[in-house]
């Protein structure tokens, strides 16, 4: 059974910040498609089997994700018996979000619970007295997971999908309609209203897939780094909101005297504040160690309050050192002690740590630059789950190649195995298809039979 | 006593196809049947294949059964349904002389080497520890056999209603047949009630087919089987079909006597299939529909019969002739016989095995209406399948059992067995999710090797089969390699509307263009000597064709076979004991005890087992 399965991947270590994170993958595709987007000294698929690599972890688009340590384990010798690597990343959860869904985009699913330590064991890998603690193990975790599929969000999502999946039936059954029953006295839906039923369905996943950021950010949060140089003010700002949103201080281990984290929830939306230490070079040992967390808090996070003082000059070379971590659309620049001075910029924020004037305006452009000015109401159905957004997209692919099957003037069939395909991947979310759904749907909405 | 190696009941389309085979393979068969001359009689259409039945028919002939060829030697029209669409889901059709069909059937059957008819009645099937022993006739006779094929058709207390009437019988002027099903839920058999129907037959010659709207056959009949030679063929002179419509008035006479019709008033408790209703059915169901089509076939080339398909109904006699009387082309027609529904006993499927063995009783063997489908087409495919089993349990060979990636037949019998079906099954090219690699055009390369496994296709069949496979593959290998000219292949572009090169390409790059045929970039080649001769030969060129202009597709379904094919490999032994995995979800548990799967793949098709009820399984099979 070594590497007969499809490639699974799932977080080692505990969730939450650490020195290290470790994701591992299992399955026949683990080392290929890890040196996909692997940049190191040489490929991992020609390294030998338990070596270690140095190297980075790099997106399609050339985005850097983390410097990595990469360990490659050929089957039969790894923990699951299969071909297994082994990504050593900083210990942070937004770091092993990135990895993760990486992966998942790439075609790599994530693990079903149990599923490293069954294969484990269908490899004769571990020893268990009795497969029953297996079995126990597996039925256990998946408890645990559907209890948690169950809350109000993920409902109002498969409501949304399965209404979706109600529309490709009745598209699909129109297209089989006229493979299956040529010779009936019925009309044939014309291929013009095909791409337009497609089109809505299409219009209605990419509505759903945008929202993924937002439950994204529903779900963890929005990570906004503060930066800015000392007597600015940040510390006047964190007690600020400890005092009026009774943020709490989280006590991050390891980073407490570097990084320390804040969290507050206005308007439903959850902020974590990460307050860093600095960002500016320097010779000092333990600084320095403290302006890589900085960094790497910068670059990780999803906006940068850059915090200024009011009453001085606007900090240019700061600003400019920011600019080289991090995209600078993602960073607000914000001056502090605006009760001390009349002097306002338009288009900049001035607020008040002491008097709090400003406050709200801040949180408000936070927010509109994380998620845009559409309003999700509690009625919407929202993407949280990485899994799900995945899915999804794939659908849309689907879809996408359905419209050029068309185009390309291919007949039923083809364009019945797109939408099949599309079917297939919001089963993902809410369950199977059968090809009676769509027989179903042709006998109750046309006349059939001689 | 009489001893047989197989025994099979019934001489319908399963039945000959189960005891050919079983004979042809070695076995000493015998065909039971109540009446000889019954063998391979159309109780309903004169008709043979059609939209993915088509695909059956050449799926039987490419394992060696004898549909495609009876059908082939009887055949009045001959059409391939679907030109128009892809070449997937073409499905070849043909009108059949009833009687010839008949007599041909009863043919083949006489002689087929080492195949006895016997006409007896069998009113019990004989099992002793759970292995099937023979059985036993009306006569008190006890016949021995170490294999029996159930295919009895409507028989199994058939009952037929016209109006408020119900006769007794599977077919008209035919006795039921009793017993069996009695015998068989004293064993531990689960067995249910199923209703079909046929439509009235009428006078040739009292109907008015000037006015009528004709449908003749194609103008270059295609036969069923890869057998049957091109030269004489068609060999039965061909003949039209007509069409006609009912109209609002006629709904209405029909109306009249729905407080007489069986199906109304709960007569009949037989579940029918949706995709084959009455006539009443159709009024009532589809109200705002103001007309229906009805066709008009021709029962035999000498026959004064015409089926009128479409206005299947148990209505009685008398409505049925007024309301006819109103249809255009139909004003003075003569009613030979009145259309009625018959109800008879089956077994529900998820009590037979892959290879229609039950699971309860060993050496019995179901196939056709028993196992709730309908259809000639879908009954000769398990009748084949049934007797190929038979005879390679009695020989001790390794079982065939197809994939759904193999063949139609596959998908049949996959979903028999793993669904809960409560209307008679019929196949339809949709329930194959890979019907692109399921054409009818390749049936014989798809199938071949496994007919000449288990011995019914020769050697000579075989390399002919493999070698046309090996042109397709040589000729697709030259449309990669042979690249056109800008300057030759531009003006055609131009001419069929599509973008011109910049540089030479590849035929195969270019066949995916639309617009564009293979034949036509061929005709292109400028060293028209390097064409190789086989693609003057149509079937290989189109072949050919397909497999290029829709590589793509054709690809990602046999991904999608290849990653089911580890699921499917992984066994689940007969005797596991599903309701001791306590971790298993309670209805996963109940599910995998009904149907019990005998592969991981098949266990995923089951309703309710989820991918943890898998990991768990597996788990459990790994102990």
């Amino acid at each position: 059974m070594n590497n007969y399965e499809d490639t699974i991947i799932a977080l080692a270590t505990p969730a939450g910040y650490g020195a290290i994170s470790v994701i591992r993958l299992s399955g026949k595709d683990s080392i290929y498609t890890a040196n996909n987007y692997f940049v190191g000294k040489r490929p991992l698929y020609e390294v030998q089997s338990h070596s270690v690599h140095y190297g980075k972890l790099v997106t399609p688009n050339s985005e850097v994700i983390d410097d990595v340590l990469v360990t490659v384990f050929r089957a039969p010798n790894s923990y699951t018996g299969e071909d297994s690597v082994e990504i050593s990343i900083h210990g942070n959860p937004l770091i092993t979000t990135k990895v993760i869904e990486l992966f998942m985009h790439a075609g790599i699913r994530n693990a079903e619970p149990g599923e490293f330590t069954r294969r484990a064991y269908l490899n004769g890998r571990i020893d268990l007295a009795q497969a029953e603690a297996v079995a126990e193990l597996i039925s256990a975790r998946s408890d645990t997971s559907l209890r948690g599929a169950r809350n109000q969000l993920d409902g109002l999502l498969s409501q949304k999908v399965t209404q979706l999946r109600d529309s490709l039936i009745k598209t699909s059954s129109l297209v089989e309609l006229e493979l299956d029953f040529a010779e009936e006295d019925i009309e044939f839906v014309d291929r013009t209203s095909l791409v337009s039923m497609i089109n809505d369905i299409l219009t209605e996943l990419e509505s759903l897939i945008a929202s993924y950021s937002f439950g994204k950010t529903v779900r963890e949060g929005i990570n906004v780094a503060l930066v800015g140089a000392p007597n600015v003010g940040k510390s006047s700002l964190l007690n600020y909101f400890l005092k009026e949103y009774r943020a709490i201080v989280s006590d991050i281990p390891g980073t407490t005297r570097d990084v320390l984290r804040e969290e507050l929830t206005i308007d439903g939306i959850l902020y974590k504040l990460f307050d860093t230490a600095g960002i500016r070079d320097t010779d000092d040992v333990i600084e320095t160690e403290g302006v890589k967390r900085s960094k790497e808090t910068v670059i990780n996070s999803d906006l940068v309050v850059f915090l200024n003082d009011a009453t001085e000059q606007f900090n240019t070379q700061l600003y400019a050192e920011l600019c080289s971590l991090t995209p600078q659309e993602r960073i607000i620049s914000v001056f502090n002690k605006c009760d001390k001075t009349e002097n306002r910029l338009t288009n900049n924020i001035y607020i008040s740590a002491k008097t709090g004037e400003g406050i709200n305006t801040l949180f408000q452009v936070l927010r509109e630059k994380m998620l845009g000015v559409n309003t999700y109401t509690e009625k919407t159905a929202i993407v949280t789950n990485a899994r799900h957004h995945v899915a999804l997209t794939k659908a849309r692919e689907n879809l996408t190649n359905s419209l050029t099957a068309i185009g390309n003037q291919f007949t039923g069939e083809y364009i019945a195995t797109d939408l099949r395909a599309a079917s297939e991947s919001l089963a993902e979310i809410i369950g199977e298809v059968s090809s009676d759904d769509v027989l179903n749907s042709i006998f109750s909405s046309f006349c059939i039979g001689k | 006593m009489k001893s047989y190696d197989v025994l099979v009941i019934g001489g319908g389309h399963a039945g000959i196809e189960a005891s050919v085979v079983a004979a042809k393979m070695g076995c000493k068969t015998a065909l039971a049947t109540m009446e000889k001359q019954g063998i391979g009689r159309l109780s309903c259409n004169p008709a043979i294949g059609g939209t993915a039945k088509g695909h059956l028919v050449r799926e039987i002939d490419a394992l060696g059964g004898v549909m495609g060829e009876i059908a082939d030697a009887t055949g009045i029209q001959f059409r391939m349904l679907n030109r128009s669409k892809g070449p997937a889901v073409w499905s070849p059709r043909s009108q059949n002389d009833r009687t010839l069909y008949n007599n041909k059937a009863v043919e083949v059957v006489e002689n087929t080497q080492n195949l006895d008819i016997v006409d007896f009645s069998i009113i019990e099937i004989i099992q002793e520890a759970g292995v099937v022993t023979g059985v036993k006739t009306a006569e008190g006779e006890f016949i021995s056999a170490k294999a029996v094929v159930l295919c009895s058709g409507t028989f199994l207390n058939g009952l037929m209603h016209v109006g408020v009437d119900s006769i007794k019988g599977g077919r008209f002027g035919e006795q039921p047949a009793v017993g069996i099903t009695a015998s068989l839920v004293a064993m531990g058999f689960e067995s249910g009630r199923l209703k079909t129907g046929t439509p009235p037959r009428l006078r040739k010659s009292s109907i008015d087919f000037s006015s009528l709207e004709e449908q003749a056959g194609d103008e270059i009949p295609q036969p069923f089987s890869h057998r049957t030679l091109l030269e004489n063929f068609p060999f039965q002179p061909q003949v039209s079909c007509h069409i006609t419509y009912t109209s609002e008035e006629v709904h209405k006479i029909l109306e009249k006597g729905f407080d007489l019709s069986p199906m109304f008033t709960g007569r009949i408790q037989g579940v029918g299939p949706r995709y084959c209703p009455s006539i009443e059915d159709k009024i009532v169901r589809f109200a705002e529909r103001t007309s229906h089509q009805l066709f008009l076939e021709p029962e035999g080339l000498e026959s004064d019969l015409i089926y009128l398909a479409g206005f299947s109904s148990s209505l009685p006699a008398e409505i049925q002739l007024e309301a006819m009387r109103k249809i255009k082309g139909l004003e003075e027609v003569d009613m030979v016989r009145a259309g009625y529904a018959v109800e008879y006993d089956f077994f529900p499927p998820h009590q037979v095995d892959l290879t229609l063995e039950t699971k309860l009783v060993k050496g019995l063997y179901f196939a056709g209406q028993v196992n709730g489908t309908s259809g000639y087409e879908e009954a000769a495919a398990q009748g084949l399948i049934a007797g190929i089993n038979a005879a390679l349990k009695i020989k001790g060979e390794e079982e065939l059992v197809l994939r759904r990636s193999d063949a139609y037949i596959g998908v049949l019998i996959d979903d028999l067995v793993n669904k809960t079906t409560d209307e008679p099954y019929r196949m339809f090219t949709s329930r194959a999710e890979h019907r692109l690699l399921l054409r009818q055009d390749n049936a014989d390369i798809r199938l071949s090797h496994l007919g000449k496994r288990i011995g019914l296709i020769g050697d000579n069949e075989y390399a002919q089969v493999m070698e046309k496979q090996r042109k397709v593959e040589e000729g697709k290998r030259y449309c990669e390699q042979t690249k056109l000219p800008i300057a030759v292949i531009n003006p055609l572009l131009e001419e069929a509307g599509s973008q011109a090169l910049q540089t030479p390409e590849t035929l195969s790059k270019l066949s995916k263009r639309p617009e564009i045929t293979l034949r036509q970039l061929l005709d292109k080649v400028p060293a028209q000597e390097s064409v190789p001769e086989y693609f003057s030969n149509q079937e290989i060129l189109d072949k050919v064709e397909i497999d290029l202009k829709y590589e793509g597709y054709i690809k990602r379904q046999q991904d999608q076979v290849d990653k089911m094919e580890r699921y499917e490999e992984i066994r689940i032994p007969f005797n596991i004991d599903f309701s001791s995995i306590k971790q298993l979800s309670t209805e996963a548990r109940e599910n995998l005890t009904k149907h019990r799967p005998r592969s991981v793949g098949q266990a995923l098709r089951i309703a309710a087992i989820t991918p943890s009820d898998i990991s768990i399984l597996l788990v459990y099979l790994k102990k």
